[in-house]
């Protein structure tokens, strides 16, 4: 695309690096922006930039903080013997949103994948191994992605934490509630046929 | 299986053909240059989602445009199937089947199989192993799902291996917890694939065999199976190889290093055959492929050959066409430059024959 002006170009350039926007809409914002007043872009940018410098991750869990220590990993209302090992930071956010879980997560910041070029030093290992080794923790549960990358860490991890005593889980797989069967693809079916459970009444 | 209708747009040097089969053999006759072997290649587009010559979708759209498409009509056990195919510069290659597309390409192979004899086909004898595995995935996976998914996982985690031991050697650390992941992942599939491939082998050579007898008369062709997993042990030996893979970077033990030797009488086909006898040979493999998915699959795959007859004697031509008049063999598609020859060939074959001549501007049916 032939764009009026280099500036624009640049901006456009920038904004289309961000997931999920191309160059059409990248050009839309970046116009938008031109035509609000001055003081809407110089906040964006001043929040952006606040963002990147000041932005703190958990000591303990490496999930998002304002503080040291983040506010799941510092309530006393938290179950501290379990602890949830998740790719990244939306799947806290995911998880949390469905009430269902009261321990503690850790957050990998990725998967392991050396073909990527990410080993297990490029990920928040250690300090989980660390976490698992404390005597109140009894249980990990991993709940990473379904794939060939998700699995090699869950492996890797239960690997690394068998000396120190604790439960390792991993999350279920299987057919999506009020999802129907016959959409269900042959893998997910079949496993969920091989890990059935028993049928509970009082549910 | 039976193609009536072929429609190109854009395809290599088609613009636009809209053709109609109605036999069981079918002959383009064409100078060289012409496009026989495009057409032959857009009808192994319809059964691989992939050109048999250029892997590059986008080298094969013609000259000056940004897409191409070809659309098939297809019979396959009395039922008729419209298969698409289309690409556009920049966009992923879709496909149809009845206008409903396919989430994964992947879904369509072995669905409308095919058969295809080149001349290239003699690469399979001369170069390294790869050629020759490639030659029994591509059979194997036309007709059997699970050495296909056992072949992806396999490929996927070795090359996550290899990955890691590269890695190893840049950090200058190493982690056995983690490749020995990788080892059981390879282990698990790789048996799988050896046994398949051991198992299938069998079942194929008597195909094989009696082809190439019937080609060739007496002389005597094998093929020999090698596999590190013949050692057994697999995961003893995974261990074995760790220091070595350390040194080199890559993964030294597995079925990604099998080879099908190819021999005649004993001796190897590279070393002592001819090229009249190297090219009976993968003709001979070609014909036992296409037994082997007739079994398996209960119905006839599409045969393709593309300048067959270049490079074999009389007598040889005559046991080619004498197998192609008995063995009741279901669509057949020949290319030739020659039209005598054709011709010859034509005379000799009992069942209706079509002949198309390939000319610049398009393809226009003769007899």
């Amino acid at each position: 695309m032939q764009y009026p002006s280099k500036l624009i170009e640049d901006a456009v350039s920038e904004v289309s690096k961000l997931p999920g926007i191309g160059k059409k809409t990248a050009l839309r914002l970046v116009l938008h922006l031109l035509k609000q007043e001055e003081i809407v872009t110089s906040a964006l940018s001043k929040s952006l930039q606040q963002l990147r410098q000041e932005i703190r991750y958990c000591a303990t869990c490496f999930n998002i903080s304002d503080t040291d220590t983040c506010n799941i990993c510092a309530s006393h209302r938290r179950d501290k013997s379990i602890i949830c090992v998740v790719e990244d930071i939306p799947d806290v956010l995911a998880i949390e949103n469905t009430g269902q879980f009261n321990g503690l997560y850790h957050v990998l910041g990725g998967i392991i994948s050396p073909m990527n070029g990410i080993g297990p030093e490029d990920l928040n290992i250690d300090r989980l191994i660390q976490r698992g080794s404390d005597d109140v923790v009894k249980e990990v549960i991993m709940a990473l992605s379904a794939t060939m990358e998700g699995d090699t860490t869950s492996f890797y991890l239960t690997k690394r934490l068998k000396p120190h005593n604790v439960r390792v889980s991993v999350i279920a797989r299987g057919v999506p509630v009020g999802g129907e069967l016959e959409y269900a693809d042959e893998i997910t079916l079949g496993r969920s046929i091989v890990t059935r459970s028993p049928y509970n009444i009082a549910d | 299986m039976f193609i009536k209708r072929l429609r190109l747009v854009n395809f290599k040097n088609y613009r636009k053909i809209d053709i109609t089969f109605k036999s069981n053999v079918v002959s383009l006759i064409g100078r060289n240059g012409m496009g026989k072997t495009n057409l032959l290649d857009a009808i192994y587009y319809l059964s691989f989602t992939k050109s048999a010559i250029n892997s590059s979708d986008q080298q094969n759209i013609n000259h000056g445009e940004d897409f191409f498409s070809i659309i098939g009509t297809l019979n396959k056990e009395s039922k008729n199937y419209k298969v698409q195919c289309s690409y556009q510069n920049g966009l992923k290659k879709v496909f149809h089947v009845d206008d409903c597309p396919y989430e994964k390409l992947s879904d369509h192979i072995g669905e409308f199989p095919a058969v295809l004899i080149s001349p290239n086909d003699t690469d399979l004898v001369r170069e390294w192993s790869d050629l020759r595995r490639k030659f029994f995935d591509t059979l194997l996976c036309q007709i059997d799902k699970e050495y296909f998914q056992c072949l992806v996982k396999y490929n996927h985690y070795l090359k996550q291996r290899n990955s890691l031991l590269k890695l190893f050697a840049e950090r200058k650390n190493q982690d056995r917890e983690l490749i020995e992941k990788y080892d059981l992942e390879l282990v698990i599939s790789g048996s799988v694939i050896w046994e398949k491939r051991r198992d299938y082998l069998a079942a194929y050579l008597p195909y094989f065999e009696s082809y190439y007898r019937k080609l060739a008369g007496k002389e005597v062709a094998q093929i020999a199976y090698q596999s590190d997993y013949a050692k057994g042990d697999f995961y003893e030996n995974f261990k074995k190889h760790y220091a070595r893979d350390l040194a080199t970077q890559r993964t030294g033990f597995g079925i990604h290093r099998d080879d099908f030797e190819f021999l005649l009488a004993g001796k190897p086909l590279k070393k002592i055959g001819s090229q009249g006898q190297q090219k009976s040979f993968v003709i001979a493999l070609r014909l036992g492929q296409y037994a082997m998915i007739c079994n398996e699959k209960k119905f006839k795959p599409i045969l393709l050959l593309d300048d067959i007859f270049d490079k074999l004697d009389d007598e040889r031509i005559k046991s080619l066409s004498k197998i192609l008049n008995e063995d009741s063999l279901g669509q057949i598609f020949i290319t030739d430059a020659r039209m005598e020859r054709t011709q010859e060939l034509v005379k000799e074959i009992e069942a209706e024959v079509e002949i198309f001549e390939v000319v610049k501007d398009g393809v226009h049916k003769i007899s």
